[in-house]
């Protein structure tokens, strides 16, 4: 029979007596104990990433090539204005890098944490080991940082190969992108930890991704809306996302260095007030 | 409770209470886990039996009472107790879409294990539950019995002291649940020291070193198997089972036998004797003629039945 307690090289552990003056342990750093529970998203990963990839890659290059080069050569006869001066090609493909990574942080914050609790249970799993709640809900929240930051590069890519980016500031871009995912994964997963129900996530899908798809200055101006109505817009989280992609890429932001630094402030408030949204609706959920 | 002082006590808990809103799951119960002891919650489903176990497990704050596990404080040192305990859930929490062996790698980086050692601890606990040639297959297509010999497998990653089992072998045919029980008591033949919760009689008869009976959130009484049934069974059970016509009437007339107890169930009426056969001459003496008879001897399950009114699976 196989020695299955050997302790082998581990040093002798000494249980504590009862009521002793037993040191605490030192407790792993959290960061630490979240990646933990993000290395265990990257095995579940590695069996699912080749059918992935598909959406991740044809996605944009149908609404880049759909968007900027169809409906763009009409826009572009009339030489709007409003669009800045830029083919319309160059003033949509930033507005889907941000969109995109809307609608990753979308996807991976909504199923899979409500699956991870109902359906194949990782969570709970997970839960029985030395990691927290807090620590459960950080280390999936890394993997999604980590799927938009995947789409967000193969958005970048596309948009390069379409010659849709006008300035070398288009690498900071990136970062915005990936912010802006960031903004809208970790409210949501807090939120979807709560769920009781799975259809709750259609009016998620329907009554509030595809409006702020829709009207976030992504596929015209926002100043084509009536003023109440713009005011309404530039509440909305997607478009301070879509306005700091834009002006990355098509090299404006040096000129409104303070517009810049509102929209990602924005984002990072939304995003840290979702963080810690997050480590309580956890908490609340699974240490019952 | 029995006192055995000369072991050292791994989970104590006094008082220890958990209600969820105005329902109260468990009540102000008092035990003292020993090392090395396997220790059975028994008792019909909402008992408290899993509220109980998610508490030791550091997975679900006590409302009120006493509660240390490895002489700690569930609530201040979770993450530090729980690297050392085993659980393994009433529902298994397997990734289906993983290998066996995958499902081992992941949960041991879980508690921070190194790469190498997950390794071969992953194979050693493979070939212990006996699934070592099933060691690259996905875990779907797997039976019931194997992925509870998995997950047992998985709970082990940590070496732990104390391995939680809530309900180990509930919905597995009678083979695998031996095979399960056979690779617990050898566990516990190592050391490891078990808790358990059960509705199975003849487990906790296997398995238990000592056992609590629970119902409503109470113990409704403590003690080995063994001394649960000298002390709340007769030696002896008459089973009569009646053609359902007579079956009342044959109730009341067995009701003033002589019997030490009688249990009237929907489907058999059980005799608590000292003397099975004495009592069956003297059941047909009296002209009753039962279509069943049987004589054994009191299990847990009559001490349950005794102490509750109720049956164990009911």
């Amino acid at each position: 029979m196989v020695a299955v307690f050997s302790r082998g090289d581990d040093p002798p552990e000494t249980p504590p007596a009862l009521g002793g003056a037993s040191r605490p342990p030192k407790p792993p750093w959290p960061p630490w104990l979240a990646f933990r529970a993000f290395q265990c998203w990257l095995t579940v990963y590695r069996r699912i990433w080749r059918s992935s990839i598909w959406s991740s890659v044809l996605g944009p290059i149908c609404y880049i090539g759909a968007l900027g080069l169809g409906l763009g050569t009409l826009v572009d006869r009339h030489s709007l204005a409003s669009l800045g001066g830029v083919s319309y090609l160059a003033f949509v493909a930033p507005a889907i890098l941000a969109s995109g990574a809307m609608q990753t942080a979308m996807g991976e914050a909504s199923y899979p944490v409500f699956g991870s609790l109902k359906w194949n249970r990782i969570y709970i799993g997970a839960q029985a080991s030395p990691l927290g709640p807090a620590d459960i809900f950080r280390g999936h929240l890394m993997f999604m940082v980590m799927r938009i930051a995947m789409n967000c590069a193969v958005v970048m890519v596309v948009m390069w190969a379409f010659g849709a980016i006008r300035s070398a500031w288009v690498v900071l871009a990136y970062p915005a992108a990936v912010l802006t995912g960031l903004a809208f994964a970790a409210p949501i997963a807090a939120w979807a930890v709560t769920v009781k129900v799975e259809t709750s996530f259609n009016y998620i899908f329907r009554f509030v991704m595809i409006p702020l798809m829709l009207f976030s200055g992504t596929f015209f101006p926002i100043s084509q809306l009536p003023p109440g109505l713009r005011a309404l817009a530039e509440a909305l989280p997607l478009w301070h996302g879509v306005a700091l992609c834009r002006a990355f890429s098509l090299g404006t932001a040096a000129g409104d260095p303070l517009g810049m630094l509102g929209h990602a402030a924005y984002l990072t408030v939304l995003a840290a007030v979702g963080i810690w949204a997050g480590a309580r609706t956890y908490r609340r959920r699974l240490y019952v | 409770m029995l006192e055995r002082p000369e072991t050292e006590v791994l989970v104590r808990a006094r008082g220890l209470t958990k209600t969820f809103g105005s329902f109260t799951a468990v009540e102000g119960i008092d035990f003292d886990l020993y090392r090395g002891e396997a220790f059975g919650f028994l008792g019909p489903n909402g008992a408290g039996k899993s509220s109980t176990m998610r508490m030791i497990g550091c997975v679900s704050p006590p409302t009120s009472g006493e509660l240390s596990i490895l002489g700690r404080d569930p609530v201040r040192d979770g993450s530090a107790i729980r690297a050392r305990l085993g659980v393994v859930p009433q529902e298994d929490t397997l990734d289906v879409e993983l290998t066996v062996r995958e499902n081992l790698l992941v949960y041991g980086r879980y508690f921070g294990l190194p790469r190498r050692v997950i390794r071969e601890r992953a194979a050693a606990l493979l070939e212990f539950v006996q699934l070592a040639d099933r060691a690259g297959d996905k875990v779907d297509p797997l039976s019931g019995g194997l992925k509870r010999r998995l997950t047992i497998a998985r709970s082990l990653i940590n070496e732990p002291e104390i391995l939680i089992l809530d309900e180990p072998t509930t919905g597995l045919d009678p083979q695998a649940r031996h095979v399960v029980w056979d690779r617990l008591f050898r566990l516990k033949q190592r050391g490891v020291t078990l808790i358990l919760t059960t509705h199975y009689m003849d487990e906790a008869e296997q398995l238990c070193d000592r056992l609590v009976v629970m119902d409503h959130g109470r113990f409704a009484a403590a003690g080995s198997p063994r001394d649960l049934i000298a002390r709340y069974c007769s030696p002896e059970v008459l089973e009569l089972r009646f053609d359902p016509e007579l079956h009342d009437a044959a109730a009341d007339k067995l009701r003033d036998f002589s019997a030490e107890r009688t249990e009237v169930l929907a489907d058999r009426i059980l005799l608590y004797v000292a003397d099975g056969d004495a009592a069956l001459a003297a059941v047909h003496a009296v002209g009753l003629e039962p279509l069943t008879s049987l004589v054994r001897r009191g299990t847990l399950e009559d001490v349950f039945l005794h102490l509750t009114g109720r049956r164990l699976e009911d």
